[in-house]
This record gives C-alpha cells, structure tokens and sequence, in this order.
C-alpha cells in the first residue's frame, strides 16, 4: 500500500452559487456549495477545490464566507481558486480555512509573485492553476500555449516551459487545465497531461475533459497525473466518487476507499 | 478544560482550530500567549512551511520554553511541522538545530525517490498515504489500522530510538510518521484534514490524560 491517486470533485462557484459551463462559456446552475461540499464529503472525495469564476470584489467576500463556512464542517483539503491577485487575498482564503489557493492569471502577470506566496505561506498551499491550449497544426510536434482570463486570452508563453518554471519559482502543485477539452467529455489531453507531469517534480492535477470513468483511469494511467479533477459528472450525478474509485481500483489504481 | 493551539505565525492553523472545535465543546485558544499555553490542560503545536522559519518564528514569539513546558507535563500533540522540529536536528535550509526533545534527524525525500517499481516519485509526498500503527495507544482508539491520513511534506523524520516511533508510513522508503514518549504525540500527516480517522485522532486527544 501506498500514496493514492486523488479524486478532486471541482466547484465552480458564481455568486455563492455551484455552475458548470461548457468550454467555460454555456453555463448550468449546480446547486448549493456547502451541500454539494458535504455530499462529496461523504461519498469519499480526497480533496476539494473551489473556483470563483467570476472573482469579482463582491464575490470574493461570498467566497470567503463559502470557504468558512465548508470548512467549519468538512475536513479534507480545501483549494480556493480565482482571483486570487495578492498576498493578501491569499492570507484571507486561509484564514476563512481554505488550505491551498490556486493562483493562475497574476502567476503570468508577475511570476515573482509565486515565489513570495510561496516563501510567506509555504510552497504545501500554492498551487499553480495553468489553462493550456494546444496550438500547432495538425502536422506539427505538439506545442501548446498558456491563457489567462478563463481561456479568452493568449500568452505566447509555451506551456512545458511554463510549468517547469513555476516548479522552480516553489509552487507545491500544478492543476493543469487543457481548454481543448475542458467541458467537452471528450478526456483529458493525455500527451499534454504526461509531459507537463514528466517535467516537475511536485504533483500534477488533470482536468479538463472528464466524461467516463475510463477518462479518469487513463489520466492517471497514460497522463502520470497525481490527481484527476471533475465537475460536471459529478455535479449532475452522472458517476458517485466511489464508482469511480471502485473503477480506478479495479484499473490498478491505488485510491482510497 | 481548555485546548491551546500555538499560534506562531506559522501556516494555517485555523483549520486545527476548527477541527478540534468540531470534535469538543471544550474551549479552544489560538494563542501566543505563553501564559495562555501554560494555563491550557493541553497543547497543539501545529505547523507549516521550512524548518529554519518555523525555529526562527518560534524563538521570535518567547515560545521556546512554553512549548518545551507543555511537552514535558501535559497532554501534547504535534502536526506536521510541530512534530518535526521536536527532535534534534533538521537537514531543510542547508541544516537546522531543532528543539532536540527527542533523538531524530529530519531528512530530505531526496529528488530521485522511487517505488518498488522504479517509477519516479513526486516530492512533496501529497495525500491520502496508510498509517501502520506499530503499537497500541489511547490516540489510536477506534481507528483501523492502515488508515489513510493526508500528508503533504518534502522532508522525513528518522529516529534510532524504535521505541519512540508509534506510526509507521511508506513514500518510497519506509519512514516514521508518527512518535509518542509519556504525554507527547506528534505526527507528520495532518488528523485536521484527515475526514474521520483524522477526527477521531483529534477526538481522542483532547479526551487523553496524557498516560499511557
């Protein structure tokens, strides 16, 4: 026996409320986050994270109240994402109980701002949160690019060397998100998946394209991912997290049940 | 009765917090008050981040000798950080000195660390891992042997003194994940993050006399 692969149910929340957009644009109400946090909770889930998608001013303050309150009754790590700009965004996160923040847009703003969330809180709560997209031809190695703003806005910034670097600049953990497949139920981008794992040495979340429970066996499986993340098949309880536990487990995956 | 939970800036605590809130109706103090700690029935000494910071941090807030106070008389249970720094010496931070309450070095993973298998380990060791309890004691009451607890962590603790070690854990290499001696037990995973095996743990301290 040893470490088990995670299973990470994701919340995406608008304005205290749980929604699930295709492509991160067509958007479905989900229900209400604490309940949803307690559910998986219970079902098993071996982490959650929390994604403002809106990460206004006003909904920031939701979200902290969200976090403290989730974390008042459910104790398993909690990861807020979203907006999250400054230092001090990151201490109250923490403070409302949240045990990692995902930084993603102010990491390619000011990459420097990694390393001093990292030296302040330690490298154990950050977690790098990048948005792939592969942009080569179809006849060309694969290359894919890093975007911000939820997807709409390209970098230029090759994603392999990206990550590599945020390993370096002390985040404790990348939560990888292909914008190819994020929504679609078509799997993770696998390749992008393996040689984003195979390049740093802190643990690497997939997400973004969940729609079997094969896809989740084959991110652990063909993408080396330490953790697999998921939304909608959660939220509209297509699969319980113990389903798809049982099925890792029966892959060869070592998960806990 | 009262839960003191040391608050010496380092980490998160508020998740030790309120967890044990959530397992007693006992009050529980965050606190650097070193008069606040030595009136606490008992002690949690939580803990995050680099073994250098943590002992600077420690020596910053006057809480050497409270901390060092409750680990010698009253039920005390060190998290993560908080039990690392109670042996001698770390090897984090090109090596530091640390309370030296019990024999142990603190080392590093290493960046090559392998399974049975030969595949490439990631470090920090980050999740749900089994806890084998190498001996009967009152913090493991109603919790299945090989438990998992969540761990994050880069660095190990390795002690020669085998009868000290009350928690065995596998990443790689066989290492002790948990210690207890008299009224102190500490352990590397985090029991606040640990859903109901965590809880229980939680549950049982602040239920222990400290007598074993």
């Amino acid at each position: 026996m040893g470490l088990a692969r995670r299973i990470i149910p994701c919340l995406d929340v608008d304005n205290g409320r749980v929604v699930k957009g295709v492509r991160f644009v067509e958007i479905r109400d989900a229900g209400d986050p604490v309940e949803n946090a307690r559910r998986y909770n219970e079902e098993g889930a071996d982490e959650l994270t929390f994604l403002d998608i809106t990460a206004t001013s006003d909904n920031r303050d939701t979200m902290v109240h969200l976090v403290e309150a989730v974390a008042s009754e459910v104790f398993i790590p909690l990861t807020v994402g979203g907006g999250i700009r400054e230092i001090a965004d990151i201490r109250r996160m923490l403070n409302a109980g949240a045990d990692k923040v995902g930084i993603n847009s102010a990491a390619v703003f000011n990459p420097d701002f990694v390393k001093q969330a990292a030296d302040r809180f330690g490298s154990q709560c950050i977690v790098v949160a990048v948005d792939a997209k592969r942009v080569s031809g179809e006849d060309e190695p694969p290359r894919w690019e890093i975007f911000t703003h939820g997807g709409r806005k390209g970098t230029g910034i090759d994603a392999l060397e990206w990550v590599e670097s945020m390993d370096a600049y002390g985040a404790g953990e990348i939560l990888l998100t292909s914008m190819d497949r994020d929504g679609t139920k078509a799997g993770f981008d696998l390749e992008l998946t393996r040689r984003v794992s195979d390049a740093v040495k802190v643990p690497v979340i997939a997400s973004g394209g969940v729609g079997s429970l094969e896809h989740m066996a084959e991110g652990v499986l063909e993408g080396h991912a330490d953790a697999v993340l998921a939304a909608s098949i959660f939220h509209f309880g297509e699969y319980r997290i113990g389903e798809v536990k049982r099925y890792m487990r029966e892959r060869g995956i070592e998960v806990r049940l | 009765m009262t839960v003191a939970v040391i608050d010496y800036g380092m980490g998160n605590l508020r998740s030790v917090t309120k967890a044990l809130e959530h397992v007693t109706t006992a009050p529980v103090r965050l606190t650097s008050d070193p008069e606040q700690i030595a009136a606490a029935e008992r002690v949690v000494f939580p803990g995050q981040g680099a073994a250098r910071d943590c002992m600077r941090a420690i020596d910053d807030h006057g809480l050497r000798d409270s901390i060092v106070a409750a680990a010698r008389e009253k039920p005390f249970l060190g998290i993560c950080m908080g039990m690392q720094v109670l042996v001698e010496h770390s090897e984090e931070n090109g090596g530091t000195d640390c309370l030296g309450l019990f024999p142990g070095a603190v080392r590093y993973f290493g960046d090559d660390l392998r399974d049975d298998n030969g595949q490439r380990l990631k470090v920090p060791h980050m999740g749900w891992n089994t806890v084998h309890q190498t001996r009967a004691h009152p913090l493991w009451a109603g919790i299945d042997n090989d438990s998992r607890f969540y761990f994050v962590h880069s660095y190990y603790l390795e002690t020669e003194s085998p009868d000290l070690e009350i928690g065995h854990c596998h990443y790689g290499r066989g290492f002790t994940c948990a210690i207890a001696r008299d009224n102190v037990f500490a352990l590397q995973c985090h029991p606040e993050k640990s859903a109901d095996a965590g809880l229980r743990l939680l549950e049982n301290f602040v239920n222990w006399n400290g007598q074993t």
